[in-house]
């Protein structure tokens, strides 16, 4: 697909990655998007930004930690990750707690962003 | 750009989160999201201030389901179905806070 006809992927990570299965189902989205050439931006807010906490061990609860594959968004070209400012700070957090490289945004910027978007997924 | 928050209040924080993040536009209450606009209950103040800033519709099919359709907090706007869709097709991208 041409760069004229990428569209602007937002995936808005609104959950917590082991309660629900929302996280892992938006990352798979995310490299599907990823390998249709899409412009693609995620979002972390509320308890989403959990999902990039560093040290998750999930041995103990039997299920696969998919935590590394943020740092490999990177070979697919998704390289546009935000979080909320405001998300970090209400869970003590902040972007040394990430195992990622972020971008770091009030909530207007990020209300601003959002609204330039043409797509606009919510996990 | 329109939101759809379809959680309580008291339940989820989604609409509290919505009203932070959202430029100003349209906010629509679905399902249990309806319960925001209830006069008198918890969030009628953060909806009355978000009023300042975005046009507030409530899905009055979900607000009558559950008995709030005749205490609505004045100024929002209710909306049918049909007004649904046209809020979808009028705008230009869409964020559902589930």
């Amino acid at each position: 697909m041409s760069e004229g006809t990428a569209k602007k992927f937002m995936f808005v990570n609104r959950s917590a990655p082991y309660g629900t299965v929302y996280a892992l189902e938006s990352l798979e989205v995310v490299l599907i998007s990823a390998a249709f050439d899409q412009d693609v931006s995620l979002v972390f807010v509320e308890d989403g930004v959990w999902q990039l906490k560093k040290g998750q061990q999930t041995k103990g609860i039997e299920t696969k930690n998919f935590s590394p594959t943020y740092r490999a968004l990177e070979g697919y070209d998704v390289e546009k990750l935000y979080v909320e400012q405001e998300s970090l700070a209400a869970r003590g957090l902040t972007e040394d707690d990430l195992i990622v490289d972020v971008t770091v945004l009030s909530s207007a910027d990020l209300g601003k962003l959002m609204g330039e978007q043409d797509v606009v997924l919510s996990f | 750009m329109l939101h759809i928050v379809n959680k309580s209040p008291l339940e989820r924080p989604a609409l509290t989160a919505c009203l932070r993040i959202a430029e100003p536009g349209t906010i629509l209450l679905i399902e249990d999201g309806v319960y925001a606009a209830a006069r008198g209950a918890a969030g009628e103040t953060p909806l009355r201030e978000a009023m300042t800033r975005h046009k507030v519709c409530v899905l009055l099919p979900d607000a009558e389901a559950r008995a709030i359709g005749d205490r609505l907090i004045d100024g929002v706007t209710t909306v049918d179905y049909g007004g649904f869709v046209d809020l979808v097709a009028e705008n230009r991208n869409c964020q559902s806070w589930l």
